[in-house]
């Protein structure tokens, strides 16, 4: 079932198609990551989905329903990119507070505090200022304070920013299990190798409009170049063929791309004819960074101004 | 559940848990307190320093008689010198004034000099100016022929005590009491709108720039996130009367066991007018509506505060950590507060002019000028009219420059335009 369906979404800025007529579906239980380079309109789709904007036309359907901010505003925990909270308040009182908006009853808001508290040994801050933590500390409060009321969607902006090794892993934990708890998460970055360790599934937009949407190996095979590695000692000599392109020639490794209308097992004949020793053979899956950065490729770096009516 | 309740209270009891709430809230009436005590206590210790005066008088103007009418002053005469001579001496024998009567003509006195070491003080001047006329006044009685005692019995000088008919039982003392306590209040009002409405504006900035406000209208509508505000911080206003009305009401009950003995013991003692004025003033504010003045004053301050409230928290939407920015667009909102007040300094004097009247009616500046009036008998209609007026233009500015708060506090980067601004206003949601 899908938690999450959005309809041919517009918002349209002064100056900027923010979201250009953008649909999609997200499954529930699976962290699905939303990318983009900057400025590609995904805070602003985000902000569609948290209910903090209204679409200028569209239509979003949560859980099966139309969509409502209010009502749904207790289902959704969203940790924005820039981080918020008030620097003067004590940390304990604070996220009673953010938790009672949200619409948790005291009793119910303080259980939920007490479990995450002590989950991530944040026991003694309890009436500590946010001015006193750290950037990583906050960092982590802010996400205690996402996830509190147990929102079925979890949406977080760049999650990991300011995190030292040890404490990303303890997010990132917790982000899987949540979602194995059910919840859904949509996770925004531009950092490729967290996505390509915790996403099922992407969605990439440029310029207000979709421009893949797909399983993380769905992708990849989508994407794929036909390269394969072999790991055998070759000499110049066994490369004088047409049925593969050599890409890289290393002493005992070799990247090779496949010709036209080549399978693998004609390049593995082929060696084996020649009488080499092979002892690996596999093929080669682009990285989702190369095929993010060949889609967005010759985008302008920075979104230019344009007029929109 | 109600989500806007759990943000005012945020806001109120973060505000009010603050020392410097505290401090500021008991300070204020002590400092008032205080202030009025020393007061009379130098009213009671009255004016026993005399100043000394060295007199040097070569017409013998004042007959060498010691003892004059001015009990402030007392003056010594000095024989065997000249003005030139004790010009350099009178500061080595211990005075700081020096007085010198030069030989004149009784139709024209002229070339009295008063030698000083700093400048004289204005009473002293002009106690010695009195002394100087009368006795120039007697001479010239003399010489016309004229019994001076016979022309004190003449002169007449009375004073006007006034009476209010339209008020019960106004004993005429409480003119310059609702003088003063319009005054006060129009300044307390005027102090309070400023104070609370810069509160504002700077909490929603702080919201904005701390990035806070993002997580909560995900949670809640950006309407109530900013009624929370206003109102959590209108309350804490509200509070800091009620406890300053409850301070006032402790202090004259307590004054009013102390003050009568003290004061008469003290009029007994000295007969200055100070002190027996105190007096009337105090009879003189318990005479006048204190409830009607109360009441009034907490309407419009809620009015004055909540529309001028949602113009601050409109402003402080759109500016970032920047004060300048924001001192730039808080002019125009300031000015007809400032506007307001000048009314009503000049409401107080003339309460039925015009000027005062319209000041009192437009709901800009009708907070302030019409506390100006409140001790005064204002027209029924003039009353209803002016809050009425003041509760719609609250209910416009709100709708107005709440749309404007929802599209600011999420935007970052440049200033918008005044232009950009009212375009905002008046989009449909």
């Amino acid at each position: 079932m899908n938690i999450l369906e959005l309809q041919n979404i517009k918002k349209y800025f002064a100056t900027q198609k923010a979201v250009d007529d953008i649909s999609m579906n997200i499954e529930e239980g699976g962290i699905f990551g939303l990318l983009g380079p900057n400025g590609a309109g995904k805070t602003t789709l985000l902000r569609m989905i948290t209910g903090i904007f209204y679409p200028d036309s569209g239509h979003i359907m949560f859980n099966g329903k139309d969509f409502n901010a209010m009502s749904d505003a207790m289902n959704i925990g969203y940790m924005p990119e820039e981080r918020g909270l008030y620097k003067k308040m004590k940390i304990g009182e604070q996220a009673l507070y953010l938790a009672r908006l949200k619409g948790m009853s005291k009793a119910d808001a303080m259980a939920s505090i007490k479990k995450w508290f002590v989950k991530f040994e944040m026991e003694s801050w309890w009436n500590k200022k946010v001015e006193d933590l750290s950037k990583g500390m906050s960092q982590k409060l802010q996400f205690v304070t996402t996830v509190l009321h147990n929102p079925k969607l979890i949406i977080l902006d760049e999650p990991f920013s300011g995190l030292d090794p040890v404490n990303a892993n303890l997010i990132k934990d917790e982000i899987f299990n949540l979602a194995r708890n059910g919840s859904t998460i949509i996770f925004s970055t531009h950092r490729m190798e967290q996505v390509e360790e915790i996403c099922d599934h992407i969605v990439l937009v440029n310029k207000g409009k979709k421009i893949l949407d797909g399983t993380v190996p769905n992708v990849k095979q989508e994407f794929k170049d036909n390269i394969y590695q072999l790991g055998a000692n070759i000499l110049p000599e066994h490369l004088m063929t047409h049925i593969f392109e050599v890409v890289k020639h290393q002493p005992n490794q070799l990247l090779l791309k496949l010709g036209e209308g080549t399978q693998p097992n004609d390049v593995l004949r082929y060696f084996i004819n020649q009488d080499v020793n092979i002892h690996s053979f596999n093929e080669v899956l682009p990285s989702l960074n190369d095929i993010f950065i060949k889609l967005v490729e010759g985008t302008a770096t920075a979104r230019a101004f344009e007029k929109v009516n | 559940m109600n989500k806007i309740g759990l943000i005012i209270s945020r806001e109120y009891f973060t505000r009010v848990k603050k020392k410097s709430f505290l401090l500021t809230t008991i300070l204020v009436p002590l400092v008032i307190i205080g202030f009025y005590a020393a007061i009379i206590a130098i009213a009671v210790k009255g004016s026993t320093d005399k100043q000394s005066v060295a007199v040097i008088d070569e017409t013998n103007l004042l007959d060498h008689k010691t003892d004059s009418t001015e009990k402030s002053i007392e003056l010594k005469f000095i024989q065997n010198e000249t003005e030139a001579s004790f010009v350099n001496k009178y500061k080595d024998q211990g005075y700081s004034v020096f007085l010198y009567i030069p030989k004149f003509n009784l139709d024209s006195p002229r070339n009295f000099i008063l030698h000083t070491q700093s400048s004289p003080s204005l009473s002293t001047t002009s106690a010695l100016e009195d002394i100087l006329n009368k006795a120039i006044e007697n001479k010239r009685l003399i010489a016309q022929g004229i019994d001076p005692q016979k022309y004190d019995k003449i002169a007449a000088s009375i004073k006007l005590s006034n009476i209010n008919d339209t008020k019960k039982a106004d004993t005429g003392n409480s003119v310059m009491a609702a003088y003063v306590m319009s005054f006060a209040c129009g300044i307390l009002i005027y102090m309070m709108m400023i104070i609370y409405g810069t509160q504002v504006m700077r909490g929603v900035t702080e919201e904005k720039t701390n990035r806070i406000a993002e997580v909560v209208v995900s949670s809640v509508k950006p309407f109530q996130l900013m009624m929370g505000k206003i109102i959590g911080i209108g309350a804490v206003g509200l509070t800091q009367f009620a406890i300053w009305i409850i301070l006032m009401f402790i202090g004259s009950t307590v004054l009013s066991f102390v003050s009568p003995d003290l004061l008469k013991q003290a009029s007994a003692a000295n007969n200055s007018g100070n002190v027996s004025q105190a007096a009337e003033f105090l009879t003189g504010v318990s005479s006048l509506p204190l409830l009607k003045i109360a009441l009034s004053f907490v309407f419009y301050f809620l009015g004055g505060y909540l529309t001028y409230a949602s113009l601050f928290a409109a402003i402080g939407s759109v500016v970032s950590e920047d004060q300048q920015e924001a001192q730039q667009l808080v002019f125009p909102v300031l000015m007809p507060i400032i506007l307001g007040f000048v009314i009503m300094t000049k409401a107080i004097n003339e309460p039925n002019s015009s000027l005062a009247v319209f000041g009192s009616l437009f709901p800009l500046t009708s907070p302030i000028v019409m506390m100006g009036r409140i001790t005064y008998d204002i027209p029924f209609w003039q009353m209803a009219v002016s809050m009425i007026l003041l509760v719609g233009c609250f209910l416009l500015f709100t709708w107005i420059t709440a749309k404007i708060y929802r599209t600011g506090i999420l935007m970052y980067g440049k200033k918008p335009s005044w232009k950009e601004m009212i375009k905002w206003g008046f989009r449909r949601s």
